[in-house]
């Protein structure tokens, strides 16, 4: 504190409630919507305090069928979004793990060629090469598949780069004496790298999670089958229904549904999340 | 240097993995498009043949494409520079509190959790014409809200979407900047009997600038490559082409419109696109060395 000027503080407080307030308002009015029947949204606005259907909605959608053309449960795409996310986190973390082991505590022909290699998935994001890579996915008969949703997206330079410097920042000294006590490459890795680099792989599950839980458009295209339906591309899928037939109850509580677990993950550790965000951009 | 181990085959299985995903994932994929880029197939996908740039040339001569460009490039810039000044105000103000901070900044970052396309379907059902609490309110207030009739209407819901899931992010990074400014300036500006106000614009925002830059250049980058499900939730890319980004558009020329060459030169452009913009970030990053 460098001074004390208490109608700034007073202003400060009133401006961060505010904040808070707008960040939240569209949540808010989803829950709001939810509670009401669906017939309540014909009649020209939406209500703006809760109403009485909510248990009912919500026990619709995540028991019996999200509705909108959906007939899956919630609970079920859930799993599925559950099962690609976590694929998609734990193959990117021990992939890239390794991968950095190899570059930073090995020297071998084309070292610099393989780093480049990998770098270059940094500057082809899935949204700009859409088209081919859905017709090489095709070819490889791996539509509608949990395979199709997790091994196209695992590869992850950002990762990569991550752990080599994480990894370079290991003294040498301790590779030396891990050596003269017998310790070869792979009880090295096992016993001395991973507890080392314990807190950078979490904080990288962390982002890792979001990044899988959230993943829209590559699920929209490869899966036709109800049974790998992921929560939020299936959203997409509620919307298409004509619009005067939009059941806003239930897509307002699939859609928070659908965000409130990486959402869960942010709050429940914020540490971490803060913490692999920040790293992850260097 | 680093102590490195004698192996000469290990490291190779260790990198398979890697190499194999990238290579079928990536570089296949990158070698198609730019080979489909070269043909015409037609809308069966059953014979093409070789054009040579034709497609290019399309693309290049195709008033629709540049509208595009401007498109992407009103719409990158607005979703910049409305989140980022919101959420530097949001700091500064954080910034200046004692109690309270953690929560603050707990309330303010959960939104960057939420996929795009949720966003997108939260703010369309607020500013929906027939029934959304602000559309009507805007309509009782003299204007006249249909972002699915007016172009404009259409960006403005686009960029709100999109800039409330990212402040978030800009909020965290422009705090971790203001409190690595040396409190001892402050206090000599204050000593020197500068307001809050003025010390703000000639010593801390001065002292910013790294964090902007790079907040700018990641917010363009997030503009243009993740707010694929916010447009196709609320817009379609619609009406007409207003809200239509050049990622929207190769996905809707190849998967609606069928246009297989067109998209595949379209996606050579923006990979070209993707590289000047990565070794943009990476220079900066040299610099950013520099400044700490």
């Amino acid at each position: 504190m460098i001074e004390n000027r208490p109608w700034l503080t007073f202003a400060s407080h009133a401006t961060l409630l505010l904040g808070i307030g707008l960040v939240a308002l569209p949540v808010w009015m989803a829950l709001v919507a939810s509670t009401h029947p669906a017939s309540a949204f014909g009649v020209g606005h939406i209500p703006l305090w809760f109403g009485d259907a909510g248990a009912e909605t919500w026990g619709t959608v995540l028991f019996e069928e999200a509705g909108n053309g959906v007939d899956t449960p919630v609970w079920f795409m859930m799993l599925n979004s559950l099962i690609m996310a976590l694929g998609i986190t734990f193959g990117k973390i021990v992939i890239s793990l390794l991968s950095a082991y190899a570059i930073v505590f090995f020297r071998f022909p084309c070292r610099n060629l393989c780093f480049w290699i990998i770098f270059m998935t940094l500057m082809l994001p899935v949204e700009v090469r859409i088209v081919p890579t859905y017709e090489v996915v095709a070819n490889l008969d791996l539509l509608n598949s949990y395979t199709g949703l997790t091994l196209p997206l695992i590869a992850s330079a950002t990762a990569t780069f991550l752990f080599r410097q994480c990894f370079l920042s290991i003294p040498g000294e301790l590779v030396e004496a891990a050596r003269i006590d017998g310790a070869g490459p792979w009880r090295f890795f096992f016993d001395i790298l991973l507890p080392l680099s314990r807190t950078n792989i979490a904080a990288l599950f962390v982002i890792l999670f979001i990044y899988g839980w959230n993943q829209y458009l590559w699920p929209l295209l490869i899966t036709t089958d109800d049974a790998y339906y992921t929560l939020v591309m299936s959203i997409k899928r509620m919307l298409s229904v004509t619009d005067g037939d939009i059941a806003w109850n239930q897509i307002m509580a699939t859609t928070l549904l659908a965000m409130l677990p990486p959402v869960a993950v942010v709050i429940g550790m914020q540490k971490l999340f803060v913490k692999g965000l920040v790293d992850s951009e260097k | 240097m680093t102590v490195t181990f004698p192996q000469k085959g290990l490291p190779w299985l260790l990198l398979l993995p890697q190499l194999l995903v990238t290579a079928i994932f990536f570089l296949w994929p990158a070698e198609q498009a730019l080979e489909q880029a070269f043909y015409q197939e037609d809308a069966f996908g059953l014979s093409r043949e070789f054009i040579g740039l034709e497609n290019f040339i399309d693309l290049f001569t195709d008033p629709l494409y540049y509208q595009s460009m401007l498109t992407t490039l009103v719409f990158s810039f607005s979703v910049a520079i409305v989140g980022m000044s919101l959420a530097l105000f949001l700091a500064v103000m954080a910034d200046r509190v004692i109690r309270g901070k953690l929560a603050y900044q707990t309330l303010l970052i959960w939104p960057y959790a939420v996929a795009p396309v949720l966003a997108g379907v939260l703010w369309w059902i607020l500013f929906d014409p027939s029934m959304g609490p602000i559309a009507l309110w805007l309509k009782s207030a003299g204007v006249d809200w249909n972002h699915y009739l007016d172009g404009n209407q259409a960006m403005i819901l686009v960029v709100i979407a999109s800039t409330w899931k990212q402040i978030s992010y800009n909020f965290l990074f422009f705090l971790a900047g203001l409190q690595a400014v040396p409190r001892s300036l402050i206090e000599a500006a204050a000593i020197d009997g500068a307001s809050p106000f003025k010390r703000f614009w000639t010593i801390v925002f001065p002292l910013l600038s790294p964090t902007t830059f790079f907040l700018l250049v990641v917010n363009l980058v997030y503009a243009f490559f993740e707010t694929f499900g916010v447009i196709d939730a609320t817009t379609k890319g619609g009406p007409g082409q207003s809200t239509t980004t050049l990622v929207y558009k190769v996905f809707d020329d190849g998967f609606v419109g069928l246009d297989l060459g067109g998209s595949a030169a379209q996606s050579v452009v923006l990979m070209a696109i993707v590289g000047l913009m990565t070794v943009i970030q990476f220079r900066f990053i040299e610099r950013k060395v520099q400044y700490s």
